[in-house]
């Protein structure tokens, strides 16, 4: 089975040298490891929002970065979701807006915006909407956050620290949704937190990272798989 | 002061402020030596305003996203005019576009005769004017749009234009707004530049034009009515200029 990403990349910034390789299976994979150890670093070079300077990067298969033959797919057609440590929402458009511009495999407004529609139903977020984000408490900002992620059926999906800036008890709320609607998705992802109980309840594997290098791997064991929650859209898997 | 005769070039194309017609003017008892200078004014610098806020915005644009070399170098140009005394200004296109050369070939073949001395002359003198304005103000508006939205939004698969169209730029509106209109209020100020490229043409003479003739030939009342609407226009586009740093943006 070929694995949802493949990674062997270097990058130097100032002093601090990343240097990493790694693969990711299906399910949610996690980057752990304190601050400053290149874990959101490895998800800009992944997403294309910087370039390494030597390595490979391949989602499902199909080579997205390859500096040795200067391969470079941009961002924006390497099918992938992000979701940002403070969600990112643009603050001139609705919940629903966000959402349904990362439609992309529905043609048409009134599609996108029925499939984002569903999206913010799966994550818990239909009754808001239509309000902005500016509106929104963080949880609730975070929830449309992985719809906007999830919706535009992506071959991975990355969340950089997504319940970082959230109180302990949206956190503990947060978790079980976002693990539960990303596995009943069937869309891998790769995750990056420091918290090791987040890293412990997220993660099917965890990627322990240290001053810019892996330094372990563990998959944890989980005794029973979470039920998917109801309703919303199904998504069309990895590519 | 130089004076071109009254029609042809020189002739103002409307006779009424935007669409009021000119009845009602008379009717209010709006005297023409007010509305005709003002009219004057208000269509000049809407079509210099026009071209400066497109011309204007996607330079600034080009020059808060671009990484080329020189970029620097074409805002210190662009923005010349505001350093420059306005006369300086008036006095390089005067000469360019009045004297013989590529600029007055240019506009021959374009519109058939030379710019100066006539209503589009005042336009042009208004875009080089007020152009720096919008530039620098799109340019920091564009510059300040925190690019970690763009990110967001190419990770959603936008192309660089839907980006530029959905996220940048509305996010960027209150500068790009502001712009514009300081701008406008500039071309409508202008007094300088437009007197030495276009004179005092008649149906063709601007506001600040009309405010100097008045103090020159002495009409102290006139001259009194011409700044007091002066100083309401500027009033108005300041204060809606500073409306849109308080307006809550979302």
């Amino acid at each position: 089975m070929t694995p949802a990403l493949e990674l062997a990349v270097a990058r130097q910034i100032g002093e601090f040298e990343l240097d990493v390789a790694f693969t990711v299976e299906s399910g949610v994979s996690v980057l752990f490891g304190p601050s400053g150890a290149g874990k959101s670093l490895t998800l800009a070079l992944i997403a294309g929002l910087m370039r390494p300077d030597a390595g490979t990067i391949a989602i499902n298969g199909h080579v997205v970065t390859d500096c040795s033959r200067g391969t470079y797919v941009t961002t924006q057609k390497r099918r992938i979701g992000m979701v940002f440590q403070d969600g990112l929402l643009l603050p001139h458009r609705s919940a629903l807006d966000n959402v349904a511009l990362a439609v992309r495999q529905a043609s048409g407004r009134r599609a996108r915006r029925a499939l984002a529609r569903a999206w913010l139903e799966r994550v818990g977020a239909e009754g808001f909407a239509d309000r902005r984000p500016g509106s929104l408490s963080g949880g609730q900002r975070q929830r449309v956050a992985l719809a906007r992620g999830l919706a535009g059926d992506p071959a991975l999906v990355l969340l950089d620290e997504p319940l970082s800036a959230l109180d302990s008890a949206v956190r503990r709320e947060l978790r079980s949704l976002i693990r539960g609607v990303i596995v009943s998705s069937g869309v891998p992802a790769v995750l990056v937190t420091h918290d090791p109980e987040e890293a412990e309840e997220l993660g099917d594997v965890i990627i322990a990272y240290n001053h810019g290098r892996v330094t372990g791997r563990r998959v944890v064991e989980r005794p029973e798989c979470p039920e998917p929650p109801p309703g919303g859209p199904e998504s069309t898997g990895p590519v | 002061m130089p004076r071109a005769s009254a029609g042809g070039p020189g002739e103002h194309r409307t006779s009424v402020i935007g669409l009021v017609p000119r009845s009602w003017l008379n009717a209010l008892g709006i005297p023409p030596w007010v509305w005709r200078p003002l009219s004057v004014s208000l269509h000049a610098a809407f079509e210099a305003t026009i071209v400066v806020a497109l011309v204007g915005s996607a330079l600034g644009f080009l020059l808060a996203k671009g990484r080329f070399p020189g970029r620097d170098a074409i805002e210190t140009v662009c923005s010349l005019p505001m350093a420059l005394p306005p006369t300086v200004v008036g006095w390089y296109l005067l000469t360019q576009m009045g004297g013989p050369g590529p600029i007055r070939n240019a506009e021959l073949r374009l519109f058939g005769h030379p710019l100066t001395f006539t209503f589009n002359g005042i336009v042009v003198a208004q875009i080089i004017e007020s152009f720096p304005y919008c530039l620098r103000f799109s340019r920091a508006a564009i510059a300040g749009v925190d690019p970690r939205f763009e990110q967001a939004a190419r990770a959603m698969g936008l192309s660089r234009w839907r980006t530029a169209l959905l996220v940048t730029v509305p996010l960027a509106r209150r500068g790009l707004v502001a712009g514009v209109a300081m701008a406008f209020g500039r071309a409508l100020g202008d007094f300088g530049a437009t007197m030495i490229v276009a004179g005092s043409v008649p149906l063709a003479t601007t506001m600040p034009i009309a405010l100097y003739e008045a103090v020159f030939y002495g009409s102290h009342e006139q001259a009194m009515v011409l700044a007091l609407v002066q100083l309401a226009l500027a009033f108005a586009i300041l204060f809606g200029v500073s409306g849109l740093g308080k307006v809550r943006p979302w």
